[in-house]
């Protein structure tokens, strides 16, 4: 009776203000355009090969094997980040760390919704802006649509995800993100210019 | 910049992805306790520092993240191989002339 009690309290309480970094902000040039993507659910997750598809199927999205690669299904991006380790997004406000708790096959799946910030880089210029601060060949051969990767960004470590053609998705650390958002701004001024 | 092959990417990344990790092929006795003090120096501080090849660890940091063997020239800075950790060291080496 007393654990009932406290399970609906808890349940009750209002939980803590999220307040997310830099909500909303956005910029504009020519052939780039900046903005702030709205929170999203996130999970870093670990997993021998023997729990892959457990996982896939109770994420319901490939986990993929490929180096440098993606897989996206209803809202919910799979990204692979290592040979045992993806970063699942999930926009559609589903809890990808509720899905992966069903499983009972090995696996690590850690929270990380409000660890990151992303930033959406598009326009015909939106190469040319992330490849001012990071190294990696972006050309739509090396890198092509769909095609994630931890990369790094002037000083700090991103996730970088091709959305589209001319669109990057910028992860970054929410501790990070003033300088993610700065770098990028004075790199699409440049590239617009 | 140089590019390094990762052999978990299974591709040439930017060095600036990378960290170097000292010396590979270092193995820790099983008996750590029962070294002499002789031995644990040489394991522990003692490298080989060669002018030429070197069998160095280096990780993916910013990238895949995981740990793997190189084989470098110090004179040229020249990546002669990469490969996976825990694998043998290379028997023959590319463009090597023995
Ligand atoms: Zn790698």
């Amino acid at each position: 009776m007393a654990k009932t009690a406290t399970r609906k309290t808890v349940a009750a309480a209002p939980s803590a203000e999220r307040r997310a970094a830099l909500a909303g902000q956005e910029l504009s040039a020519t052939g780039v355009r900046l903005a702030v993507l709205p929170p999203a659910e996130r999970i870093s997750l670990r997993a021998p090969e023997a729990s892959v598809a457990a996982l896939a199927k109770a994420l319901g999205v490939t986990l993929p094997r490929k180096p440098k690669t993606s897989a996206s299904k209803a809202g919910r991006t799979a990204l692979w980040l290592g040979p045992d380790e993806w970063l699942i997004i999930d926009e559609a406000g589903k809890d990808p760390l509720a899905d992966c708790a069903e499983v009972t096959a090995l696996h690590s799946a850690v929270g990380i919704s409000h660890r990151n910030i992303a930033i959406s880089v598009t326009g015909p210029a939106a190469a040319a802006a992330v490849n001012s601060g990071c190294p990696q060949d972006l050309s739509l051969d090396a890198f092509p649509m769909g095609a994630a990767s931890r990369t790094i960004l002037g000083k700090v470590e991103i996730v970088l995800l091709r959305t589209a053609e001319d669109a990057f998705r910028v992860e970054c650390w929410r501790s990070f993100s003033d300088y993610v958002f700065t770098f990028l701004s004075e790199a699409t001024r440049d590239a617009a210019a | 910049m140089l590019l390094i092959r990762c052999p978990y990417c299974e591709e040439e990344r930017p060095e600036l992805e990378f960290r170097n990790a000292g010396e590979a092929h270092i193995a820790r006795s099983a008996d750590i306790a029962g070294e002499s003090d002789d031995d644990f120096e040489k394991f522990f501080f003692i490298r080989s520092n060669p002018k030429g090849i070197i069998y160095e660890r280096w990780r993916h940091m910013h990238g895949c993240a995981r740990f793997f063997n190189a084989v470098r020239d110090t004179v040229s800075d020249k990546f002669l191989m990469t490969y996976k950790a825990g694998e043998p060291k290379p028997a023959k080496l590319p463009g090597a002339s023995k």
